[in-house]
């Protein structure tokens, strides 16, 4: 099992879940984040004083996947949540050891 | 107050006298409003403007500092406050009041002020006692501590404002020498200005200014607020006429032309200046333009109005930016930028557009227009120099007795949670 962190650009949130659904992933914990990476910030003026604002608000997803899934999920995931501007994200794949199902007590890929 | 009310309070030894001056309704309506409105710019008006400036864990603290002066000055204005401002001194007359109308001794229900029960008066001047010192808040927010501000309004409205209203409006020496100043240039906001300007100087800066950034934690609350004060300020400049006539209708004309002419001139400038012009400028621009016109409203015209707001905008869009930036001083909401600023040019040019030559009210009989610049120019610095070495002494004595300043770790905490124990905001 897999554990696939993507930082997207917020807009992109929904265009993303819907491509997931469609092949077949259907949980995902989204969280707000702030981040950057060669995405420049901007400048906010407030009565004369100006300030650097560095970091842009981005969305961060998790999801867990069967292994199998994996290729298929990072097509997917780069085809909904780019725009082919700087600043479209990155995915983080990591190695997930367990999954339990809270309800059932399910484990493994069952629970997923 | 563009009438003479010198005499006025002694009416209230006489009750039931009938003089030519009989109650009259529709002014006492409208005054009751104009008393509503004025304290409506106070709570919520100028405490969502500022609230929506400061960070959000402060923004609390300032709708709770707005709130406390509002109910102390109001304690005090009852006690004494009211007496020293428009009561007779006897011998001292041109500077402050006298005790004759403590707890409002010679005030009785029947009591009138010109067309007006003496108590709408009263509570309508009071509303003006409440809100210079709400402005101060903008000077030393986010980092001062509440009981020292507490006494500081305390001690300030009655070293400064009483005085300096009784200078002006209550029969003291500058309104007798003949100073123009409508709805209180010199009494509110040269007054406010100035203890700002000298309150942001003795705190000191806030840790971390201007390097680190402090933007407003929530200007939508800031542009309702501004947007309060605005209609507010229809009862502040209109209701300084103590009537619903001709000269009111006049002030809120103005009032508005003025405020329109700054707005759109800060905007401008910002818009030339930085490349976009933004929400908090022309709010800020819009209160300059209400500031300027104050002590001008009932004795300029529209021409006048919109040379005034012109002014204003430019003078206070200056002031807030680059005088304070090269400065260096941290008068955090630019209570000095804006109403120090403004009150200046504002009593300065009503001197000039007082003229019926350029659409005002007229000079006064053989006074010309260099004669009552001379006589603005006095009043202007009298304020200053008075308010600001009072206002010094003030802060330093309380500074030595209880300290001014809130330590470190509470001003990084923010003071809602360290001073009041609470969040504005618990999302």
């Amino acid at each position: 099992m897999k554990l696939v962190s993507a930082v997207i650009k917020p807009f992109k949130l929904d265009d993303v879940r819907e491509a997931l659904s469609e092949i077949g992933v259907r949980g995902i914990t989204v969280t707000e984040v702030k981040g950057f990476g060669r995405q420049k910030g901007h400048t906010e003026l407030y009565r004369g004083a100006e300030y650097v604002v560095d970091f842009l608000p981005k969305i961060k997803l998790e999801v867990a996947i069967d292994t199998d899934l994996l290729d298929q999920v990072i097509e997917t995931l780069c085809k909904a949540a780019g725009t082919g501007k700087i600043g479209d994200g990155k995915i983080f794949v990591t190695p997930l050891e367990n999954v339990v199902r809270i309800r059932t007590g399910e484990t493994g890929v069952d629970a997923i | 107050m563009k009438r003479s009310i010198k005499w006025l309070p002694l009416l209230g030894l006489l009750p039931g006298l009938v003089l030519a001056d009989e109650l009259n309704s529709g002014d006492t309506a409208w005054m009751l409003t104009s008393t509503a409105l004025v304290l409506f710019m106070t709570i919520p008006g100028l405490s969502l403007f500022y609230a929506g400036m400061v960070r959000a864990k402060n923004a609390l603290s300032v709708m709770m500092q707005c709130f406390a002066i509002t109910a102390l000055v109001t304690i005090i204005w009852t006690v004494y406050g009211y007496s020293l401002a428009f009561s007779d001194g006897g011998s001292m007359n041109a500077f402050v009041g006298g005790v004759s109308n403590f707890l409002f001794a010679n005030v009785t229900v029947d009591s009138l002020s010109g067309t007006i029960p003496e108590t709408v008066f009263a509570m309508f001047q009071l509303t003006f006692a409440i809100i210079t010192p709400a402005l101060i808040v903008g000077a030393f927010a986010e980092r001062m501590k509440f009981s020292a501000m507490l006494w500081f309004t305390a001690i300030w409205v009655t070293l400064v404002y009483f005085p300096v209203a009784h200078w002006v409006w209550g029969g003291g020496w500058l309104g007798e020498d003949g100073a123009l100043d409508f709805a209180g240039g010199t009494v509110v906001h040269i007054n406010a200005g100035i203890a700002g300007l000298v309150a942001a100087l003795v705190l000191g800066k806030r840790k971390g200014f201007p390097t680190t950034a402090m933007p407003p934690h929530s200007l939508m609350l800031t542009l309702v607020g501004a947007s309060m004060l605005w209609v507010g300020w229809f009862g502040f400049n209109a209701g300084s006429e103590l009537a619903a006539d001709g000269v009111s209708g006049m002030a809120m004309f103005v009032t508005q032309i003025a405020t329109a002419a700054a707005a759109l001139t800060w905007t401008f400038a910002e818009w030339a200046r930085h490349g976009r012009p933004s929400a908090l400028g022309i709010a800020s621009g819009a209160v300059a333009g209400l500031v300027a016109i104050t002590p001008a409203a009932g004795f300029v015209g529209p021409g006048g109005a919109i040379v005034i707001g012109i002014a204003s905008g430019l003078g206070c869009f200056w002031g807030a930016t680059t005088l304070k930036k090269k400065m260096g001083y941290d008068d955090s909401l630019d209570c000095f930028g804006v109403h120090g600023i403004g009150g200046i040019i504002g009593a300065l040019l009503t001197g000039v557009f007082v003229s019926e030559s350029l659409g005002g009210s007229g000079l006064a009989e053989g006074v010309t227009m260099a004669g009552q610049l001379w006589v603005q120019s006095y009043a202007v610095i009298a304020t200053i120099v008075y308010g600001a070495i009072v206002t010094f002494v003030i802060l330093k004595v309380l500074d030595a007795i209880i300290g001014l300043r809130v330590d470190e770790d509470q001003e990084t905490e923010g003071l809602d949670v360290a001073l009041h124990g609470e969040r504005g905001y618990t999302l």
